[in-house]
């Protein structure tokens, strides 16, 4: 094995590094930002250039974090590597492996619909495919991004006639700048962000991506938030913070957002099936234009994907990781 | 059906109370009576007999998609919703082409008449349906299908958007919505009308319900213990019994027609005076012993004939707390004292099949405390408290009528087993089962469902995937090594339990993160409580 799962992370032993640990190693391969992939202590970063600014935040002035152009061959002892876009987010990459028991990919998570804030998916041909599942069942199926923030639109709009706030949850990375990016397209109306968020923002700025205007709830303003649209992370819902939206009708941004009761239960107004993985059919898809004969699936529903590959011939099978592919998604 | 599946999305997707009503204004107002009054059917609680079930549309879902069928199961598993996993997966790629048949029309003469066809037809009618609906009205069609369609309203509610739509009090509306609601366009025009005519001569009137006093002692309570009637809180079922033109009605508080369940009191009905409406409590009653435990009940309440053998073991009584309706004249508006008055005179308060429910008489609290204490023994659930000048309202009252329970029993028990809720709590682990040890094994005596907070639900969830010891379809069974304080309102002797006992009402009344599993209680011990 090439790779395989072990108490520090997805170790590669022919090449000397791991990918994403969840303990501190000599030598890290980054394939996004999001906490359950990037966490502090390791000696050396390795990670897609434009994701560096997102995992210096992440991981402090002091981490050593080496930039990786798109594609560039690195020798790591027996192997060579390179960083290819995974759609997911700002500068969230698949990482190739080549050695001597062939190609593998390790894709972190992705998604192939379109994303005004990132490289979109690249499929790299491989013999083994490490994928993530969060999201394997076919009930999970995805409209294009566009059509998701014309209804957080018409809601924010809806809410706006009627004098109320409309309280937006989402991830603060990700998600957060996906909406901004994508509700450019309907409006140029300024958007309050949760401090969380606002950080961030401003990260994406740097990177050069474009985004509605935004500002900051200002924590002395008492003023009324009636008709405006405000962005927080599903962290805020229910705190303290929240008492100066009065009357807000809240949304929620996720995939989980498809399921009705997912909704009902976080006692959310209104769900958004927006997500940054990928949905059951681009799974599928993904798998088979990569053109391997191994896959191997992290996170979320392995069970279902893993039995249907293997029914159809396709040599599958679960990787046990600590990635709880919800860190991004809940 | 749009305009009722836009409805439905609009209720599901607030939780604010003022946008549910004027949602329900914007449809009332605007509706055809044909389709108003199916919301009105379905928004008062109303449920249509199941059309289809479960296993037949699960077949249909095999056939309607392109997935191997474990593949469905699982899915249908996580979802935890067969409309809603329907609707979801037969989603891709759907034309949908504008839909714009009435709800009436669609009940009528496309879901209401698949009950005369046979299995093949009703499945090539529903698959076609799922192929062309839109993913809302697909949602809605499979609710109506199950028979399982909940709109997250109450009655009350309803009522309220009703009441601002037609400009006529509430109570009224609430009134005119009890008994049988027939979904035609004259119901909702008389429903809206400022004079309804003629009424229906089995209407019930609204329930008047008692709110509970939760910890409060009566003692606090601004009035004098002589300005309350004080009763038993007895424990069987809360019924109306209607007799108008020389015909009687006994209603459940649910609303069933329960009549013929119970011949006995249908009989003794026919010697009460023309317009009268009492409203009372069904028990079981043996001559000898009094009033039996509710189990004895229950055996009644599935039949819905019932047998000379079962008659003469389990004879019920009708116990009268109030009078409603006096010659044909609501005199629900007049004080309690008044109320009972005239209920004692249309009542001799012996030993019939309907009989005056007693008061209670103490000089203070104190005394009243007393005859609390003896609620177990008499086989009643403690005191009931009804102001003396209070009308006879409609729904909860709070400062006039309250239940003063005796406090539940409690056992600590043991997780063993966990399965999914549905609806709003799929996919999270939240229907539990509890143990009491019998020697050095677990046995279940008690599901419960509730008790715990969302942040509480979200651990235990996690504690459970992770704790996992064997899985029986949905159901895990878990580690023994969580102890919980489970509290109910009583317990019978059960054959039909493998722990030999029966509990009413549990629920979980605290997580004892405390105890270790040898803490928890033995059967002996919850054997004990059972009432001899």
């Amino acid at each position: 094995m090439l790779v395989s799962a072990t108490d520090t992370g997805l170790a590669c032993t022919a090449g000397g590094f791991h990918i994403d640990p969840w303990r501190p190693a000599e030598t890290a391969l980054i394939t996004h930002a999001h906490a359950d992939h990037a966490r502090p202590g390791s000696q050396v970063y390795y990670a897609a250039a434009p994701g560096v600014g997102l995992l210096r935040r992440r991981l402090g002035a002091d981490a050593d974090i080496r930039p990786v152009d798109w594609g560039e061959r690195l020798a790591f002892g027996e192997t060579t590597v390179s960083f290819h876009p995974a759609g997911h987010v700002l500068g969230s990459a698949q990482i190739r492996i080549e050695g001597e028991e062939g190609v593998w990919v390790v894709s972190g998570d992705y998604k192939r619909d379109a994303d005004p804030t990132c490289a979109p998916f690249e499929v790299v041909p491989c013999e083994t495919f490490i994928t993530e599942a969060t999201f394997a069942l076919p009930v999970y199926r995805w409209k294009p991004g566009h059509e998701t923030a014309a209804e957080i639109h018409d809601w924010w709009q809806g809410n706006a006639a009627s004098g109320r706030p409309s309280v937006l949850f989402c991830y603060a990375l990700g998600k957060a700048q996906r909406v901004l990016a994508e509700l450019a397209t309907y409006t140029d109306e300024r958007v309050f962000v949760h401090g969380a968020v606002d950080a961030l923002v401003a990260v994406y700025r740097e990177a050069g991506v474009a985004m509605l205007a935004t500002e900051k709830v200002d924590l002395r303003r008492k003023g009324d938030y009636a008709g405006e649209l405000i962005i927080a992370p599903p962290g805020a819902a229910g705190s303290a913070w929240m008492r100066r939206f009065r009357r807000a009708s809240t949304g929620f941004c996720s995939g989980w957002m498809r399921i009705r009761g997912q909704r009902r239960r976080r006692g959310y107004d209104r769900g958004f099936v927006l997500s940054d993985h990928a949905d059951w059919p681009s799974l599928l898809a993904t798998i088979e234009e990569t053109g391997a004969s191994r896959v191997l699936a992290t996170h979320g529903h392995t069970d279902a994907l893993v039995r249907l590959l293997r029914e159809r011939g396709v040599d599958a099978a679960a990787l046990e990781t600590l990635y709880d592919g919800s860190g991004d998604d809940q | 059906m749009r305009d009722f599946s836009r409805l439905y999305q609009e209720l599901d997707q607030t939780t604010s109370t003022n946008l549910k009503v004027a949602a329900m204004v914007r449809y009332f107002s605007g509706a055809p009576a044909a389709d108003a009054a199916w919301a009105v059917y379905f928004l008062s609680g109303r449920r249509m007999k199941r059309l289809i079930g479960p296993a037949r549309l699960r077949q249909w879902l095999y056939d309607s998609v392109d997935l191997p069928d474990w593949l469905v199961d699982d899915t249908y598993a996580s979802v935890g919703d067969l409309a809603e996993t329907i609707a979801l997966l037969t989603d891709a790629g759907r034309a949908a082409p504008a839909d714009d048949r009435s709800l009436a029309d669609w009940l009528e003469t496309e879901i209401l008449p698949l009950r005369g066809l046979d299995a093949e037809e009703q499945g090539e009618r529903v698959k076609r349906w799922w192929a062309t609906l839109d993913y809302e009205q697909c949602y809605l069609l499979n609710k109506l299908l199950t028979g399982a369609l909940r709109v997250g309203v109450s009655r009350t509610l309803a009522a309220r958007a009703l009441a601002e739509a037609a400009d006529l009090p509430r109570p009224v509306i609430l009134h005119r919505l009890m008994g049988q609601w027939q979904p035609d366009a004259g119901s909702f025009e008389r429903l809206m009308s400022p004079d309804d005519g003629e009424a229906d001569v089995s209407r019930p009137y609204p329930f008047c319900l008692a709110a509970p006093l939760d910890g409060t002692h009566p003692s606090a309570l601004p009035q004098a213990p002589a300005d309350w009637q004080v009763e038993w809180k007895w424990d069987g079922i809360r019924a109306q019994l209607v007799r108008r033109a020389g015909r009687s009605f006994l209603w459940s508080r649910g609303e069933d027609l329960i009549t013929e369940r119970f011949p006995e009191v249908r009989d003794a009905a026919a010697a009460l005076p023309d317009g009268t409406v009492l409203d009372g409590e069904i028990l079981a009653w043996h001559a000898d012993t009094g009033v039996m435990d509710f189990g004895a009940l229950q055996r009644r309440i599935g039949r819905k004939r019932v047998g000379a053998k079962l008659l003469a073991e389990v004879p019920v009584v009708f116990l009268a707390y109030d009078l409603l309706e006096r010659a044909g004249e609501d005199i629900r508006h007049r004080p309690l004292a008044g109320r009972r008055a005239a209920l004692a005179g249309i009542l001799p308060d012996g030993t019939g099949t309907l009989r005056l429910s007693p008061t209670l008489q103490a000089p203070d609290w104190g005394g009243y405390e007393a005859l609390r204490e003896e609620s177990r023994e008499r086989r009643v659930e403690g005191l009931m408290l009804k102001a003396l000048a209070s009308p006879y309202g409609t729904g909860r009252q709070r400062g006039l009528w309250w239940k003063w329970k005796v406090e539940p029993h409690t056992v600590d028990a043991v997780m063993v087993y966990a399965q999914p809720g549905h609806g709003r709590r799929a996919s999270l682990y939240t229907d539990y089962t509890f143990a009491v040890w019998r020697g050095e094994h677990l046995v279940p005596i008690a599901k419960a469902y509730s008790g715990l907070d969302n942040a509480e639900i979200r651990e235990l969830d996690r504690w459970i995937r992770r704790n996992t010891v064997e899985r029986f379809g949905p159901v895990r069974s878990v580690r023994p090594k969580q102890v919980f304080e489970i509290a109910f309102e009583g317990i019978n002797a059960s054959r039909r339990h493998k722990s030999g006992v029966a509990l009413r009402f549990p629920r979980i009344a605290r997580w004892r993160r405390d105890l270790g599993v040898g803490d928890a209680d033995d059967i002996e011990s919850v054997r004990a409580l059972v009432p001899s």
